[in-house]
């Protein structure tokens, strides 16, 4: 959303950063908060019923591994493609945005996939606890995932409008990256302590 | 982004043509209309005005102040007399739930808003929030959000009303209203022990968080980056520091909220295991999210009160605030501890020693930064040239009766004293003291304080003294009982409670006091409309204060000041009157540029609007009832037209030139 009916200051931002530059990192901030909740809601419940489950037996460590580099490789496009704007290639930016585009939507598709094999395997939202902190942390993060894929989908589209500025696009596909790199970050986050550790 | 605007003459609107320059005209409310082709009441619906967005706020607060207070009502003549039964056990508990909700979510955070929006961008010398659209936004949707709460109420009034019968769409359907108290523990708040209204009180609050989180990020990029120019970190005024900090609380506390009623409505709908027991959950994972919350809540709600006492007390004693920089910093502090000591609500769960043993520290040591205050406060006042007006008298009426709720808070920090007062009367005690004593009294002070400001008009006297006289008289007759109570082992929660416990007598001086409150809020809202309707023209500066709000005209324009202040030192506009030469407030110069104002828009109500059907929707399928899941997605469509509308109208924009007279 472009919220840029701002009343006359800007000239003097008083901490010389765009304003929706700040309001994303602000957003960041709380959106730390939402998957610290989550992550230590998983962290606590994960061993409540051991003896019942087996978690190892589940993971596939082979395909969480491929969807984290894929993600990892799309932050990499992104920070290309943030790079391009700054210099004004426009060609160069739509050709790192599809690309991260792509890789976000295998990575939904592994997640989509490892879902529906773990429902099939038999562990579902009201499983145990291990099911319910799994689900509803992994499925937040799918939703991130999902929103800036449909975010950058939207910013390939106006990108074709002639109505992209060098100046003012630039700091929208800035934010547009912080977005980006923070939901890569909390997924290494989330790799970790929720697949990882179960091997240790 | 706006430099390249503001170096070209004649920037381009949204439609690509020259921009329209309005002429602003006065409404009826004495407030500017930029745009007098509209109707006034679209007018209203679209602004993006951070002053009529304000003004709401503080209507649909007082607005639900009156509803929490006759819930509040009902309860308290519940009680007057022993085995009374003029309400059932179940009614008794939805009232203590709705109006525990209302009050701290419906009344006292948006009669904060209204002074965030209100004043903020009037005190650092902006022309309006850094995202003007975004703030709409926050407003409507906390409407809906309060409406969905409250949805429960409309139909049991349906259904007593013979509407809804046990074979209509609510068949079946149980506790219309929430009653599983305004912290939702569960499992009282798990399916098996509470009904539809519950799911009405999870979707209403998750609405109404959007629209905190959005105004809280809102406010800090406005306070961050909007200053005038001069405004430095350490010359803005208290209030909008102690805004500051709770902006940032609310942004790191209301996640975990958040988090715990998704996981609650999961609970509900998708059978999972979070508070489920017999799924291995934990109920007092409940508890931990919400205090984790809950309590930094508590600081929400008084840091701005806070703020409001530090701008009336130096007004009303002619001296500048004792330890400035003290205030910030232990404000800061404050709000810093106020996430470190979420556990001492859950004393009696039994979570072991050393835990109990380092929250008990931990909160009193929470003492020490507002006991700072209030000797700051004191500070203030000595020696001062104190002119007794209705600000000042509530405003020392805070720190009389915060002191009160403080000391009996410490009472409570202490485990093996808090594991005796735990649920019962002296717990409500202590906090009627802060919440009612400290924060309302506060916040009536800032209104008597603003309102001049708001709306151009005085209020007089005389009214004003019996509102003090009557709140405080009714609010101590009301709640320093209950401390008896308390210790004499009534619980809380209790709808009724029988003869021989030495309760009754205590109990009808505590419901006599609260009708004694009650006509004292009457008459406030009394004056305050009777203020609004035949108030003397007030001035721009009429108590002679210290901060910026008061350089501009009353009521401010549309665009706050004719041209951006250049502050040269704290208590600007104090040092500007009274201050030596070279400490005047100097003025920018717009280079004929005029001032670009945002448009009003429709698109923050309608995205807003959608919540309803979605919340809505979303609470009455899992209900049974029919056609409610369309209900809700069509709730969802209006959101994302809204937004995707909202994304294609552009900045848009006008541009003002005021006349040179128009300070």
């Amino acid at each position: 959303m472009s919220d840029t009916a701002t009343a006359h200051h800007d000239d003097h931002a008083s901490l010389n950063i765009d304003n929706k530059k700040l309001l994303m990192w602000l957003f960041l901030g709380s959106d730390c908060m939402f998957f610290g909740t989550l992550i230590s809601t998983h962290l606590i419940y994960r061993k409540i019923y051991p003896e019942s489950f087996d978690p190892t037996s589940l993971f596939s460590l082979e395909l969480t591994s491929f969807s984290t580099f894929i993600l990892l490789m799309s932050s990499f496009l992104m920070a290309l493609a943030v790079s391009a704007m700054h210099k004004g290639e426009l060609k160069s930016f739509r050709r790192n945005v599809l690309g991260v585009i792509f890789f976000g939507l295998i990575f939904l598709g592994c997640q989509v996939y490892e879902f529906a094999h773990f429902v099939h395997e038999g562990l579902t939202l009201s499983t145990n606890t291990f099911g319910s902190t799994f689900y509803m942390m992994t499925g937040t993060h799918g939703v991130h995932v999902a929103i800036g894929v449909f975010w950058l989908i939207c910013m390939y589209f106006y990108s074709h409008t002639g109505k992209m500025d060098a100046h003012e696009s630039a700091v929208d596909v800035e934010i547009a990256g912080l977005y980006w790199h923070f939901v890569d970050i909390v997924w290494i986050v989330i790799f970790t302590a929720v697949y990882l550790i179960e091997f240790i | 982004m706006s430099q390249t605007e503001t170096a070209t003459p004649a920037p381009k609107t949204s439609h690509g043509h020259q921009p329209h320059v309005l002429k602003p005209e006065r409404s009826r409310l004495g407030l500017m209309r930029p745009d007098h082709s509209k109707s006034v009441f679209i007018d209203w619906l679209t602004t993006v005005d951070h002053k009529k967005i304000g003004i709401m706020y503080g209507a649909i607060a007082l607005f639900f102040l009156f509803i929490g207070g006759i819930e509040a009502l009902i309860i308290r003549t519940q009680l007057i007399v022993p085995e009374n039964d003029l309400i059932s056990a179940e009614r008794y508990n939805q009232l203590f739930t709705m109006h525990g909700t209302t009050m701290i979510f419906l009344a006292v955070m948006p009669l904060n808003s209204a002074f965030f929006n209100f004043l903020i961008p009037l005190q650092i010398g902006a022309r309006d929030v850094a995202f003007p659209r975004i703030n709409a936004l926050s407003l409507w949707s906390f409407v809906a959000g309060a409406l969905v709460i409250n949805f429960g109420w409309l139909l049991e009034a349906l259904q007593l009303m013979g509407l809804f019968s046990a074979s209509g769409p609510t068949a079946g359907m149980t506790d219309l209203a929430p009653s599983g108290g305004w912290f939702g523990y569960a499992p009282l708040s798990s399916k098996e022990y509470s009904g539809v209204g519950t799911d009405f009180w999870i979707m209403g609050l998750q609405i109404l968080g959007v629209a905190s989180l959005t105004a809280s990020m809102n406010f800090i990029v406005t306070i961050l980056n909007m200053r005038a120019p001069g405004m430095k970190m350490m010359r803005m005024p208290v209030f909008t520091w102690m805004s500051l900090v709770v902006a940032f609380l609310i942004i790191f506390a209301f996640p975990a909220i958040t988090i715990a009623l998704g996981q609650l409505m999961f609970d509900r709908t998708f059978g999972t295991n979070f508070f489920n027991v017999a799924g291995g959950g934990q109920p007092i994972l409940w508890q931990h999210l919400f205090w984790i919350f809950g309590h930094p809540e508590v600081y929400i709600l008084v840091l701005p009160a806070m703020g409001i006492i530090s701008e009336v007390l130096p007004t009303f004693s002619k001296k500048p605030l004792f330890g400035y920089s003290i205030v910030i910093f232990s404000g800061a502090v404050i709000g810093f501890l106020g996430f470190a000591v979420w556990s001492h609500h859950m004393f009696t769960t039994g979570l072991g020693k050393v835990a109990t043993a380092a929250f008990s520290l931990l909160t009193m040591a929470i003492a020490v930064p507002t006991g700072v205050k209030i000797f700051n406060w004191v500070g203030t006042i000595w020696g001062g040239r104190i002119r007794f007006t209705a600000p000042m008298i509530f405003s020392l009426g805070f720190v009389w009766m915060f002191m009160m709720g403080g000391f009996s808070g410490i009472m409570h920090a202490a485990a093996p004293a808090d594991a005796q007062q735990q649920d019962s009367y002296f717990v409500i005690a202590h906090f009627h003291y802060v919440i009612m004593g400290g924060i309302f009294l506060a916040l009536v002070s800032g209104i008597y304080y603003w309102v001049p400001k708001v709306f151009g008009k005085m209020w007089t006297g005389s009214l004003s003294t019996w509102v003090a006289v009557l709140i405080v008289v009714g609010l101590n007759v009301t709640f320093f009982p209950m401390h008896f109570l308390g210790l004499l082992g009534m619980p809380r929660r209790t709808h009724t409670y029988l003869e021989g416990f030495g309760w009754s007598s205590y109990n009808l001086v505590c419901t006599l006091g609260s009708y004694i409150l009650a006509i004292g809020i009457l008459l406030l809202l009394v004056d305050l409309i009777r203020c609004l309707r035949r108030g003397e023209p007030a001035g721009n500066d009429p108590w002679d204060a210290r901060t910026l709000e008061w350089a501009t005209t009353s009521p401010p324009q549309v665009y706050n000041f004719a041209k951006t202040p250049v502050i040269p030192a704290r208590d600007a506009l104090w040092s500007h009157k009274h201050g030596p030469e070279g400490k005047k407030i100097t003025y920018e110069d717009d280079h004929g540029h005029g001032i670009h104002m945002p448009s009003n828009s429709w698109m923050p109500l309608i995205a807003s609007i959608g919540f309803v059907p979605l919340g809505l929707g979303m609470t009455l399928k899992q209900a049974g009832v029919p056609y409610m899941g369309s209900f809700a997605i069509f709730g969802l469509f209006v959101i994302t037209l809204g937004l995707a509308l909202w994304a294609l109208e552009g900045p848009g924009g006008f541009h003002l030139h005021p006349d040179e007279d128009d300070a």
